[in-house]
């Protein structure tokens, strides 16, 4: 038993490593996409047409610590990075890491409650789907599963707000209210954006439930739990779902990861303040360390989410966690 | 009792209902073991399927009963037929490990299989099941009831499975296959468990194998199936001296049986009549014949202390060891001559094969090919060595790109060495593929139009390509029907006269082995145990390994294990 | 096999069918535009269909009809160009992932596992937000961005044909490795990046409407369906319609993509063709 232990702390110990070490890569990628755009962050925010004086740019050059070598630079910045310090705003001075702790936690409520509506609706109707194989029941909700895939998020929260704000009036187009301000006005505000953005997941998920459950119920062990004389009910109950279950809850995981920087048109259209808003207006700003700070953010957000999964399914499958020696 | 009356199974297709079965007939008596005998494609499994109400969802029952002590289980409702499984008829599957569920230890299983039937309550049920553990044979029964499947063996798998279908003392149990997956001393260990245990249950065991061996071992009586048709019944012992059909007699006949030397295998035919017929092909002769003398000459190939290792950590912590798959080997093969390499499955003589081809790199030692070490040899001076060493692979289903058609397949050797030009090799291949014995109209046809038989002979055909001097035949005949391998033995024998052949031949069936090899060699755990004459070897084996293994095998016109009091 | 599919499925047939006419109009939209696309009527704004404007018309009282037709060409040329940049290197990416030296196939599977940890919207966004849009810069930016996808599909693929036994025959000939790449791996691994291709055809067309949704992708006034129901969304009250038929023709589109896309993997599963 304690070799067991040993090798699930080991285990996990080499996930966390090659998280580390991803996030690192993706650190330094981040610092240097910002050498390779174009554009002089200093021009850009002395403004170009103003024909700033080379003292000025100079000035201004040494206060973002752009007069320093590339590498010192970097090193500089994953060092503040690492005590979560991503700089300040050019546009006002903040610090970043104030906007990214403000904006974080609307995107991971969006995606949360986005999630678990996508998992409410897509498992069960996968399973049912995956259980009459070829019954007019599976090509009925194949197909609407097909459509979900299809239809972009946009033109479900568009038709929602059509539907929901604009004709019957139940809830508010867009926005963004505070918990703390208004319990049930935020609940309002999420309602919409949460769902355009749950169905489309929810149609994949279902899709890939089906598939799961498909393949487990062509599996021998199957065959055989029949002829130990088992009830199909219980057959589906406590073996083909309980394996399933496996692959099902992975792919739920991953989505969420996928989600830290996939909520970016649902926030768009909804006003929702998140992270890639925040992204978005950094961008279009040339607002170099809030790009960097959010595009972190969301990184680490993924990457953090995907250590989790797989640390989930490792404890999952009996056939990982207990590796034979 | 299980009595089977006029069962027949079809098949729904696009082209209407295909029959797979057709009026099949016979009765199993409690405490008695019928084998159900025949080659794939005769619809042994479907019929066992069909006693058990388990056929696939596009396989329908067009006529007959299923009477299980006396009652048609056909006209069960789905409820009824349920209770009935289980605990009145068990089934054992080929795939051990497939048929447990992984995510539940083997314990578990065992106790819902029995609280399905008898609600004992789980306590009484654990006990019970550890009972059932010790009654399999099982080495530490405590431990197997913790484990996962992935944890065991395959041969402690089937444990399980038996130990599951014996559970509720059933009346009818079908082993549909059960020692196909596992090496023959496993294979004798749970055919003798299975026969000790029916002898203790009482239960009517239906046998289902393609191995007669094996139904020579255990059956008490044969029914004999070929092509969805029941060829002949009999009992065992009356089957194997006087078969009365003519498939049956051909069937057996073209098994290769240790202790009967014989030069070429007879093989199955069927006359224009339909007629199903033994024939025993006369050998190939060379016009001008080659003394079989091979004192003098250098070896076509010398292995010395050859050694392969791999590196492996025992527990996660710890550092890792070295496990030899291939652990100081030195053989040598004559030329024109075959040595049988035979080893249990895991005793390294793939891992073997594959460093003397050198798609794995050796650890250490000497590989002589022609008195020349081509063990260390860079890949660029060691491609004038490819074309004198071919490979025949074990799977005739993988081992043929699908997307060539034979044509291209059995020219890539040249069109790899650019030897000769387009036309001299198109010749070339028309000349492999009539030696191997295919039309010459399969050129233009693609592997998956061939049978396992004849894509077997497509390998053959591009294994002689570039006229080489060492063949390897790894496992090439273990994934065949015994009709169809008797006639690739055949061939093989006969290219082997005809083009001045060597081959190394691996296998893990000893009958095969004895009867294509010269010279035998004896692989266990990475070792050769023991090496010498064919004859020497089979008649009179030094070494206690090669002894039980020989045992082993289910042999005909052998005294039976159970006489032999054990 | 494909003949047979689409004898015995209508919906493959009509995917089939759909995506045929999408292509038509993708290259003779401009001349099939009953009116001029890009003519104002600022008498007419936001009309709903008549005589004179089947369609209705949009914001600047252009002929809605004629802009959809031509908005296709656009969506179709950036779906088809990234498929073909990520279909090239991400096969060949993929293969050396699964087939290269083991250093190279580490470095190379960690690079896009590196990839895949951003969303492609979101590079996308970066990438547009920071260098000009155009039909040209978003074929590549989104092709690039499916690299990582396409490899992956690749690589798995290539994984399964190095198990198989022809590989340990080809290389038993002594095979070089340009031979296993191009007659041993790549016919092998063809259908599941055929059916990769159909799926990256789709997401390129939703990540190039989503990219002009939020006005960073084909630039007005040269229209495209994104772009549409994102301009049309501020119009909603006036005229609901000028947001359905873009929303429309774009989902029936993708839709009919993923149609076929599922049709193809179940025809050229191996799997289900043994049977």
């Amino acid at each position: 038993m304690s070799a067991s232990i040993a090798g699930a702390l080991l285990l996990i110990c080499r996930k966390l490593l090659t998280a580390l070490i991803q996030l690192w890569v993706v650190a330094t990628l981040i610092f240097s996409v910002m050498y390779i755009m174009p554009g002089d962050p200093v021009l850009l925010l002395l403004g170009a047409d103003s024909n700033p004086s080379p003292e000025a740019i100079a000035s201004m050059r040494a206060q973002l610590g752009l007069d320093q070598p590339a590498v010192s630079q970097y090193f500089v910045w994953l060092w503040n990075a690492l005590h979560l310090d991503f700089g300040k705003s050019l546009t006002n001075g903040y610090p970043v890491s104030n906007y990214v702790m403000q904006n974080l936690p609307r995107t991971l409520e969006l995606a949360f409650v986005a999630i678990i509506i996508a998992a409410l609706v897509g498992v069960p109707l996968g399973v049912a789907a995956a259980l009459k194989r070829g019954s007019t029941r599976d090509t009925v909700l194949t197909s609407i599963a097909t459509l979900g895939i299809s239809v972009p998020v946009y033109i479900v929260g568009t038709l929602l707000v059509l539907v929901f704000s604009l004709k019957l009036g139940w809830l508010p187009a867009s926005g963004y209210t505070d918990i703390a301000r208004n319990v049930v006005e935020h609940f309002r505000k999420l309602a919409l954006p949460a769902i355009a953005l749950g169905l489309g997941l929810a149609a994949s998920i279902a899709r890939m439930t089906r598939s799961s459950v498909l393949e487990i119920l062509g599996r021998d062990f199957v065959r055989a739990l029949r002829a130990k004389g088992m009830s199909e009910r219980r057959i589906i109950w406590q073996h083909v779902l309980r394996n399933a279950a496996i692959p099902i809850v992975t792919i739920i995981g991953l989505q969420l990861g996928n989600l830290m920087g996939g909520t970016v048109l649902v926030e768009a259209m909804f006003n929702w303040p998140g992270l890639s808003t925040l992204l978005v207006g950094a961008v279009s700003a040339r607002n170099y360390p809030l790009v960097q700070g959010s595009m972190l953010a969301i990184a680490a957000a993924f990457i953090l989410i995907n250590l989790l999964v797989e640390l989930l399914y490792s404890l999952l499958d009996p056939r990982i966690r207990r590796k034979r020696s | 009792m299980l009595e089977v009356k006029n069962l027949s199974i079809g098949f729904r297709t696009h082209a209407g209902l295909k029959s797979a079965v057709r009026n099949i007939d016979f009765t199993v008596r409690p405490g008695e073991i019928v084998g159900l005998v025949g080659e794939s494609g005769s619809g042994k499994t479907i019929t066992s399927l069909g006693v058990m109400g388990l056929l696939p969802p596009n396989a329908v029952v067009t006529g007959g009963e299923v009477l299980v002590d006396g009652v048609d289980i056909l006209k069960l409702s789905a409820a009824e037929l349920r209770k009935l499984r289980g605990r009145h008829v068990a089934m054992v599957f080929q795939d051990p490990m497939a048929s447990l569920d992984p995510i539940f230890t083997c314990g578990d299983q065992i106790v819902e299989a029995i609280l399905l039937h008898e609600p004992i309550g789980r306590a009484n049920a654990c006990k019970k099941a550890r009972e059932l553990l010790e009654k399999v044979r099982i080495p530490d029964p405590d431990r197997a009831m913790r484990s996962y499947p992935h944890e065991l063996s395959g041969g402690q798998c089937q444990r399980i499975m038996i130990a599951m279908a014996v559970a509720c003392k059933p009346r009818i149990i079908i082993a549909d296959e059960p020692t196909t997956a596992l090496d023959v001393t496993v294979q004798k260990q749970v055919l003798e468990l299975l026969r000790a245990l029916n002898k203790e249950v009482g239960a009517a065991v239906l046998l289902i194998t393609h191995d007669l061996g094996v139904i020579y071992e255990v059956a008490d009586r044969v029914v004999v199936m070929y092509a969805g048709n029941k060829m002949e019944e009999a009992t065992t012992a009356d089957l194997f001296a006087a078969p009365q059909n003519d498939y049956s007699r051909a069937l057996i006949d073209s098994m290769p049986s240790p202790g009967k030397y014989e030069d070429r295998l007879p093989v199955i035919e069927r006359d224009a009549d339909g007629n199903i017929r033994s024939v025993r092909p006369e050998p190939k002769v060379k016009a001008s014949p080659v003394p079989v003398a091979i004192k003098d000459e250098t070896p076509i190939l010398e292995l010395r202390d050859l050694c392969k290792s791999y590196w492996v950590k025992p527990s996660p912590l710890s550092t890792p060891v070295e496990m030899r798959a291939v652990d100081q080997v030195s053989l040598t093969i004559a030329p024109r001559t075959t040595l049988g390499l035979v080893g249990e499955s895991g005793c390294g003589k793939s891992t073997l094969s594959r460093v003397v081809m050198r798609l794995l790199e050796p650890s250490a030692g000497q590989i002589l090919f022609k008195g020349k070490d081509i063990a260390k040899l860079p890949e660029s001076q060691m491609r004038p060595f490819r074309r004198e060493l071919a490979m025949v692979f074990q799977n005739p289903y993988g081992s043929l790109n699908p997307r060539h058609s034979v044509a291209d397949l059995v020219e890539a050797p040249m069109a790899i060495f650019s030897d000769g030009d387009s036309a001299s090799r198109q010749e070339r291949v028309r000349t492999l593929i009539e030696a191997v014995g295919l039309p010459t109209t399969a050129a233009q046809k693609y592997p998956h139009e061939f049978s396992g038989g004849q894509r077997q002979r497509i390998a053959i055909a591009r294994a002689l390509a570039l006229k080489p001097s060492l063949v390897i035949c790894d496992e090439a005949v273990s994934a065949l029907d015994v009709s169809v391998q008797a006639q690739v033995l055949n061939l093989l024998k006969d290219l082997q006269a005809e083009f001045d052949l060597t081959y190394l031949f691996i296998s893990h069936d000893l009958s095969v082995v004895e009867h294509v090899s010269d010279t035998v060699a004896v692989m266990q755990k990475g070792k050769v145990v023991e090496c010498g004459t064919a004859s020497a070897i089979f008649s009179n084996p030094q070494e206690p390994y090669t002894r039980m293994l020989l045992e082993a095998v289910p042999t005909i016109g052998t005294p039976r294990c159970e006489k032999e009091g054990a | 096999m494909i003949l047979a599919a689409i004898r015995s499925q209508p919906a493959f047939l009509a995917g089939i069918i759909f995506i045929g006419l999408v292509i038509f109009i993708g290259i003779f939209g401009s001349w099939l535009a009953p009116q001029d696309p890009f003519l104002l009527h600022p008498d007419k704004v936001n009309q709903a269909g008549s005589a004179a404007h089947w369609l209705g018309t949009d914001e600047f009282g252009r002929d809605l009809l004629s802009r959809l037709l031509i908005g296709v060409q656009p969506t179709l040329m950036v779906a088809i160009g990234a498929t073909a940049i990520a279909g090239f290197f991400g096969t060949f990416v993929g293969i050396a992932g699964a087939y290269g030296r083991p250093l190279a196939s580490f470095l190379i599977m960690r690079g896009i596992d590196v990839m895949l940890s951003f969303p492609p919207i979101l590079l996308a966004l970066l990438a547009v937000g920071f260098w000009e849009s155009g039909v040209l810069s978003l074929a590549v930016v989104i092709g690039v961005l499916y690299i990582p996808h396409f490899a992956r599909v690749a690589h798995a693929a290539t994984l399964q044909v190095t198990r198989m036994e022809f590989m340990e025959a080809e290389r038993a000939m002594g095979a070089s490795t340009w031979r296993v790449v191009f007659t041993a791996i790549l016919p092998n691994i063809l259908s599941p990046l055929v059916v990769q291709a159909t799926l990256t055809v789709a997401a390129a067309i939703l990540l190039e409407s989503g990219l002009s949704f939020l006005g960073l992708g084909i630039v007005p006034p040269e229209p495209s369906w994104g772009q549409m129901i994102g301009t049309a969304r501020g119009y909603l009250g006036q005229n609901p319609m000028y947001v359905i038929w873009p929303s429309l023709l774009l989902a029936l589109t993708v839709l009919a993509i993923n149609v076929v896309g599922d049709r193809l993997r179940d025809i050229l599963d191996p799997r289900l063709r043994e049977e």
